[in-house]
């Protein structure tokens, strides 16, 4: 059964998750070896092997909802033949785990398991080595099961991992060529073990950093301006000190928060005080964001894709095509605010933060304290799912600057208006596509122009709110690496890609789920589909004609086998004549143009009275490499699909020129049960090839599927996301018009 | 501060706390609940649902002065993980949760919706379920969840 421990070490409560054992709260009982190593090169950086066999992983990414935890417990377990319910999983720990980047980009599986398999690796082969002198036996003629070493065949002498090593240190470098085993001796990794934190989750025993309490610790609230920009100018302590149970505010040049001694009289403080911000209104037009978004200055210029002469190919092409896409600001939205505890004394910070980014915080919350890195320690605690950097960074910053301020260990609490107002944002995006046609309808050229926002600096200037506002400066701007996938994933004789990257003047922003990678690839699949009507093609002909990757031609396939492609051209000859009509689309994506390859169907019903889109079915044909959890990475890719049914019909962060104004789930709605379609995934698995990631890909491909759908039922070509039931009956008009001139 | 009586998981607590306090601190901070989550404070998300004599309740806009004599039940009084509830049961067997945050409330509406409809179609489900919002994007198993819960409860 799963178990949640408190460890004491070195001072500090760590939260490490134990599958075995009972449900006990051990207190100063951890495998941890006291010193291990924190040194990459060092198998005992990542393992150690307890006296009772129990295998403790240290690993520096960690689990944000998506059963990572439960994944790289598999490869670990596989790797040194030991059941998985041996494995104890310590994540995201500064003081006892390797930075291994931040929990981001579907890393964790391909690089954050590669290297615990490659320690577990070297530790197994070590551990057979000195076994084979204890057995008299070669290490070739040895055998584990279970963690026990025995001669094969042999029912004789036995020598398990705890009596090689238990409690003591694995003290030997990863060797990177200590042999993997062979896919076809896989038992654990290939098998959709269940996830270990699932019966925690769903009976309230799992502790959520939300949970997280320490002695003597006092709650808080962050007053935010009343602008983006805005400085504070006044406030009135005096408007708050009746309320019961508050203790104090606490300033340091904007930043403000209350504190108290429950979370309601928190709540209740910092909703009364008595604040005055000056006016600020800095933020651009909502109203004319893209056309102003192109007109951005730009900072640099990238040319990903360049063949042939395409300037000349458009002049002689008979057929040309025409089209811009647009892609709005959208929000984490995540379910809980986020949450933070932090306990700041004698010019040391201990943190306890569900940050996707807990090595990386050292140093930027460092800075905010005014204190050197190694005095900043961070422990990961699960919280509420990001995707992406969401408000966890900045409220554990906040925590940090506030325990330090109210000399006490405080835990913030974000609210709602402070998730969806303040959240770092997906900044818009916006691509203008050309493309020709030859005679018989073969693509000539293709051209494509790419606004996106420009990247500013590494994470250590990164613009937290605890910086900014407490007069600490931050150059950053950051995004991801949103220009990945502007190059088309085809092959044209006359292809040219350019990115320009805009100094956005807008809303701070962060890297949301599959940056770039949905913008772009909405914009470059919907517009193949506009090729292909323009070619009078069946969609998925069209693209298999210059489409040469072998892998991403059987991903086409199988969609098109799972759901019933019926070779055709758009639109849809039989979408109905009532007020609903039908359709179907399709898009592919191959992730960053060098990874996980997918084939997505969607099926549309569009009301032409109402405008509403209703997503009926999604089929997704997946080929991630070798599955290590096939049910855990179906749960991811389903999730990547509905939350992006929803970004792509619903979602848009609203703003004046002071701040956001959808600030809860009346004015930034998502998708709700009835609207959500069935969803129908296969994976390509490969056990043969490397492991990578499944988290971010579904999504990619899901927008522009869902606009080819639309074409498909009823004609008109939806370029901005989202499509919202005001778009399409504009479209409708517009059709209606052109039908008519 | 006021003297609260609340019967809650089947057991009389007396708490301290401001009246207009709202249900779910009290049980979170007071009674170290953590089932109920906090998600939006508004009554919006369902992530904080409590059944209040068996009626699924969003606890993060009901004063706890407001609550009287009705029982209470949280998420950890409807099973553990060593004795779930067959609602629990069915989510774990459908794996049917990702970062786990909104499936308190998942969970609670469920299990009020399946005491009184017993046999539910698929659009019964999601029409119970749509005051409930979740952002991983778990509804095709919550469903799934839910319907095998209703078997397990037959």
């Amino acid at each position: 059964m799963d178990r949640r421990d408190f460890l004491k070490q070195g001072g500090a409560l760590i939260v490490s998750f134990s599958f075995a054992g009972a449900m006990t709260e051990a207190i100063g009982a951890t495998n941890a070896t006291p010193g291990k190593s924190m040194n990459k090169a060092d198998v005992d950086a990542w393992l150690a092997v307890g006296k009772d066999g129990t295998i403790t992983v240290y690993s520096g990414k960690v689990d944000l909802g998506t059963g990572t935890r439960t994944a790289l417990a598999q490869m670990v377990a596989e790797e040194l033949d030991v059941p998985f319910a041996k494995i104890d999983m310590v994540m995201g720990d500064t003081a006892t785990t390797i930075d291994q980047g931040q929990t981001a980009g579907s890393l964790t599986i391909p690089v954050g398991g590669g290297q615990l398999r490659q320690a577990a690796a070297t530790a197994r082969k070590a551990m057979l080595e000195q076994a084979s002198k204890q057995l008299g036996a070669a290490p070739a003629d040895l055998v584990v099961q279970d963690g026990v070493v025995q001669v094969k065949g042999g029912a004789g002498k036995r020598v398990s991992y705890a009596e090689l090593v238990g409690g003591g240190r694995l003290d030997m470098k990863v060797d990177p060529k200590a042999p993997l085993k062979k896919p076809s001796e896989h038992k654990i990794v290939g098998k959709s073990v269940p996830r270990v934190d699932i019966p925690g989750k769903v009976t309230g025993e799992h502790t959520y950093i939300h949970d997280f309490r320490v002695p003597g610790m006092l709650h808080a609230r962050v007053v935010r301006p009343t602008a983006v920009g805005a400085t504070l100018q006044s406030y009135d302590e005096g408007s708050v000190r009746d309320i019961p149970g508050f203790v104090k505010v606490v300033r340091k040049q904007d930043f403000l928060a209350v504190v108290a001694k429950d979370e309601w009289a928190a709540i209740k403080a910092a909703r009364k005080l008595k604040v005055q911000w000056s006016q600020w209104q800095g933020l651009p037009d909502e109203k004319r964001v893209y056309e102003e978004w192109r007109k951005l200055p730009v900072a640099q210029n990238q040319t990903p894709m360049k063949t042939g002469d395409v300037q000349q190919a458009l002049g002689r092409a008979p057929k040309k095509v025409k089209a811009t896409y647009e892609f709005a600001i959208h929000s984490h939205a995540s379910m809980g605010p986020a949450c933070a505890v932090a306990d700041f004394r004698d010019g040391r910070c201990t943190i306890w933060s569900p940050s996707q980014a807990t090595h990386s915080l050292q140093s930027e919350v460092a800075s905010v304290l005014g204190v050197a890195k190694d005095k900043v320690r961070l422990m990961y605690v699960d919280g509420s799912g990001c995707y992406g950097r969401n408000g966890h960074e900045d409220c554990t910053a906040d925590a940090a600057l506030v325990s330090m301020l109210a000399g006490a260990p405080v835990r913030v609490q974000w609210m709602r208006e402070d998730e969806h107002g303040w959240d770092p944002k997906s900044p818009p995006t916006v691509v203008d596509l050309e493309g020709g046609l030859d005679g018989k309808g073969n693509v000539t050229a293709w051209r494509s122009e790419f606004f996106i926002a420009h990247r500013v600096g590494t994470l250590d200037d990164f613009p937290l709110l605890a910086a900014t506002l407490s007069g600490v400066p931050r150059k950053g701007y950051y995004t991801g690496n949103l220009e990945n996938n502007a190059e088309p994933p085809y092959s044209f004789p006359n292809a040219l890609t350019e990115v320009h990257r805009v100094n956005n003047n807008g809303l701070r922003t962060a890297h949301l789920r599959t940056p770039g990678r949905m913008q772009n690839t909405f914009a470059n699949e919907s517009f193949i589909d506009e090729l292909a009507v323009a070619a009078g093609a069946d969609p998925l002909h069209f693209r298999l004609g210059y489409l040469q990757d072998p892998r991403g031609q059987t991903a086409l396939a199988t969609v098109a086998r799972m759901a019933g492609w019926e070779s055709r051209p758009s639109p849809n000859p039989d979408a109905g004549k009532g007020d609903v009509a039908r359709g179907r689309g399709m898009a592919y994506v191959k992730y960053n143009n060098k990874i996980t390859y997918v084939g997505l169907v969607a099926e549309v019903e569009v009301n032409r009275r109402t405008g509403k889109i209703r997503v009926t079915d999604v089929w997704c044909s997946h080929d991630c490499g070798q599955v290590i959890n096939p049910d855990g990475a179906i749960n991811q890719i389903e999730g990547g699909i509905v939350q992006t049914v929803s970004r792509t019909l619903m979602e848009e962060v609203k703003f004046d020129r002071s701040r956001v104004t959808s600030v809860d789930w009346n004015s930034y709605p998502i998708l709700r049960f009835p609207d959500v379609p069935n969803v129908h995934v296969e994976l390509i698995n490969r056990p043969d090839q490397t492991p990578w990631g499944a988290g971010e890909m579904s999504a990619t491909v899901v927008p522009a599927a869902i606009s080819n759908a639309v074409y498909d039922a009823i004609g008109v070509r939806m370029r901005s996301v989202p499509f919202t039931p005001e778009k399409v009956l504009a479209q409708l008009r517009a059709q209606k018009q052109t039908q008519r001139a | 501060m006021a003297k609260i009586a609340l019967k809650v998981n089947g057991k009389t607590q007396n708490v301290d706390a401001e009246p207009d306090t709202p249900l779910l601190y009290v049980l979170r901070d007071k009674l170290e609940l953590h089932g109920p989550k906090f998600g939006c404070g508004l009554g919006q998300c369902g992530a904080c649902t409590v059944m209040l004599d068996g009626v699924a309740t969003r606890s993060c806009v009901m004063p706890v002065s407001k609550v009287g004599n009705r029982s209470v039940v949280t998420l950890e009084g409807l099973g553990s993980s060593q004795k779930p509830h067959p609602v629990q049961q069915a989510f774990i067997e459908e794996q049917a949760a990702q970062c786990g945050y909104c499936v308190n409330g998942m969970v609670m509406t469920t299990a009020a919706f399946l005491a009184k409809n017993k046999n539910p179609s698929d659009a019964d489900i999601k029409r119970a379920l749509a005051g409930n919002l979740c952002r991983c994007g778990t509804h095709v198993r919550i469903v799934r969840a839910v319907k095998r819960a209703a078997k397990l409860m037959a």
